[in-house]
């Protein structure tokens, strides 16, 4: 898997794959595009991709589904191919790589190894700690502990996946495995994370190729997320917004406003909580996104998704209990059982004013009954 | 728990259960107070000084003929601001969502665009109010913690609820916990302060013009 080319620039690797100035450069422009960079950044990128050298990438799977680097392996723009023949040199990845066992192990100790301090570290997946990290290990080594020893010394920690972003779905409630994200466990390194449940395949590329164009980290949000990319709220961005603001929503996802694309607020979208870029980059190269196909967003890039209610529970309802949803017969119980105290603290105040007002009526006699 | 689901689930959750409690046990002590005995001879049937009662309850909601030059003013900008209320809580759609979460039950809302600037009509109405209240010298003299609180809170709710529709001054799931926090604090404040007049209101005017009609005097 590993290349012997390593030293070669970009530049180098495009002219040996013949790939022209003129199409290398639309290929940056495409980028710094989505990426919701400036246009000028487009032949920016290009002049100082030419002259770069390939950084090694180093990808570690701990636990997680693979839906990640699923949605990686389908970026358009840059294509997956692209960036590893001709931007990145990929030194290792369990799922891509050819090598099994004992090669692939050694080939990420010498990727490690030879470029120490200036590797990109990708993970994908969250971080089993529980059973001593027996829920997640390879080569006799745990993920905390692979982990601990690929970010001494990565230049930087990309986090591909909500899991490894935030935990994701291994850290939801009752989280068997004592799973952690990447953030919980490396602190001495830069992290960006590119959160999503998988993520947008393109924000996947496009946040590595930012940083490798760059060499510095893009502007993060208060979760460490490239503000490019998850700048603003799904609701924001949506094609269904006017629907929203004429108060038309769907009541359910086969009724008349469901087929005629109105707000899917009431059937628990999570738009305008979740920061992402589905509305304006989509899916499978500009196609769709969830809510252009009828369901409302999960919310799938934002901490704790998994935990915060059912899907289908609109975003201002009530939260009563692990189901997500308010009944109204807990509200009732509720409700009865307060009014019940309340009546009794009632009558008690009414019969302690009922005394003081005796007692004002009738300076001399402490007994009411005497009256 | 982030904060959004602690402000729509425990603290909803706390907030109505001290609203209800605290409801109930001001009506309840005040329904049993022992009214003063009244000795002298009914002047009017129990019926009739109990239609009065009713009566007096609607007849007061409108200004008197006599002071309406004085009082028009004032009741129209309570008017105002309490319509302005009534539609931003009851006909915005996200509410109805949570009410319905609530209750089980639904209505339709009006545009969210419309009810945003009914918001802010109704902000500028409560700043009106505010202002008449400092400027009114007997209005002022009047006025306690309780008035100023029960305004800022109410004011609190509708300020943090257009700060959330219109994305100003932070992330939109911060502004919303922030916004239902308001609601919650309002919740909490509202059986023990003067906005308890919303279960007061009615059964206090019709007390009064049924006793008033029992004296033989109109109300």
């Amino acid at each position: 898997m590993r290349p012997d080319n390593s030293e070669l620039t970009v530049g180098d690797m495009l002219l040996r794959h013949g790939t022209s100035r003129r199409g290398f450069i639309k290929f940056c422009t495409a980028a710094a595009s989505a990426m919701a960079l400036p246009a000028w950044m487009g032949p920016a990128m290009a002049a100082q991709l030419q002259h770069a050298r390939r950084p090694s990438v180093v990808y570690l799977s701990f636990q997680e589904c693979t839906g990640c680097f699923e949605s990686f392996t389908r970026s358009f723009a840059p294509t997956i191919e692209s960036l590893i023949f001709n931007v990145i040199s990929l030194d290792y990845d369990d799922t891509l790589m050819a090598a099994a066992g004992d090669q692939a192990l050694s080939a990420l100790d010498q990727a490690m190894k030879d470029n120490f301090g200036k590797y990109v570290l990708i993970i994908d997946g969250s971080v089993p700690t529980g059973a001593g990290g027996g829920y997640c290990a390879a080569g006799g080594q745990s993920a905390v502990e692979t982990l601990r020893e690929a970010a001494k010394g990565a230049a930087v920690v990309i986090c591909v996946g909500t899991c490894s972003s935030f935990g994701g779905i291994p850290y939801a409630d009752p989280n068997p495995t004592d799973a952690w994200p990447v953030s919980a466990i490396v602190g001495d390194k830069p992290i960006i994370n590119v959160s999503g449940c998988p993520p947008i395949p393109e924000v996947i590329t496009g946040t590595l190729l930012q940083y490798v164009t760059t060499g510095k980290i893009p502007d993060l949000d208060e979760h460490l997320r490239p503000k490019a990319f998850f700048g603003t709220t799904i609701h924001d961005r949506c094609y269904r917004r006017p629907f929203y603001d004429q108060g038309k929503f769907a009541k359910s996802f086969d009724d008349e406003g469901a087929r005629n694309g109105w707000c899917l607020y009431e059937l628990g979208c999570k738009g305008p909580t979740t920061y992402n870029a589905c509305a304006t980059l989509k899916w499978n190269g500009g196609t769709s996104f969830p809510i252009e196909s009828g369901h409302g967003c999960l919310g799938c890039s934002e901490p704790n998704f998994w935990d915060k209610g059912s899907f289908y529970a609109g975003l201002s309802t009530a939260e009563w209990g692990k189901a997500g949803e308010s009944s109204p017969r807990q509200v009732l119980e509720l409700a009865t059982g307060a009014a019940v105290a309340g009546g009794a603290l009632g009558v008690a105040s009414a019969g302690s004013g009922r005394l003081r007002q005796y007692r004002s009526e009738h300076p001399l006699n402490d007994d009411p009954k005497e009256d | 728990m982030d904060l959004l689901g602690f402000a729509r689930g425990w603290g909803l959750k706390i907030a109505i259960g001290v609203f209800c409690l605290g409801v109930v046990w001001r009506i309840v002590g005040f329904a049993l107070l022992r009214i003063r005995r009244d000795f002298n001879k009914p002047r009017k049937s129990v019926m009739k000084y109990i239609a009065a009662g009713l009566l007096t309850a609607g007849s007061r909601s409108w200004p008197h003929r006599e002071f309406i030059g004085r009082t028009g003013a004032g009741e129209a900008l309570g008017y105002s601001y309490h319509m302005g209320l009534f539609a931003v809580v009851l006909l915005f759609t996200p509410h109805i969502v949570l009410l319905g979460s609530l209750f089980g039950f639904t209505w339709p809302g009006l545009p969210s665009s419309l009810i945003t600037i009914i918001s802010v009509l109704t902000l500028t109405l409560f700043l009106a109010v505010l202002f008449r209240r400092l400027t009114n010298r007997v209005m002022r003299l009047l006025s306690n913690f309780d008035d100023y609180f029960s305004w800022f809170i109410t004011m609190l709710v509708l300020v943090t609820g257009l700060a959330a529709t219109a994305h100003i001054g932070a992330r939109y799931e911060t502004l919303l916990a922030i916004h239902i926090l308001s609601v919650d604090a309002l919740l909490i404040w509202f059986p023990f302060g003067k906005l308890m007049h919303a279960f007061y209101i009615f059964p206090s005017r019709a007390l009064n013009g049924a006793l008033l009609a029992r004296k033989g005097a109109t109300s």
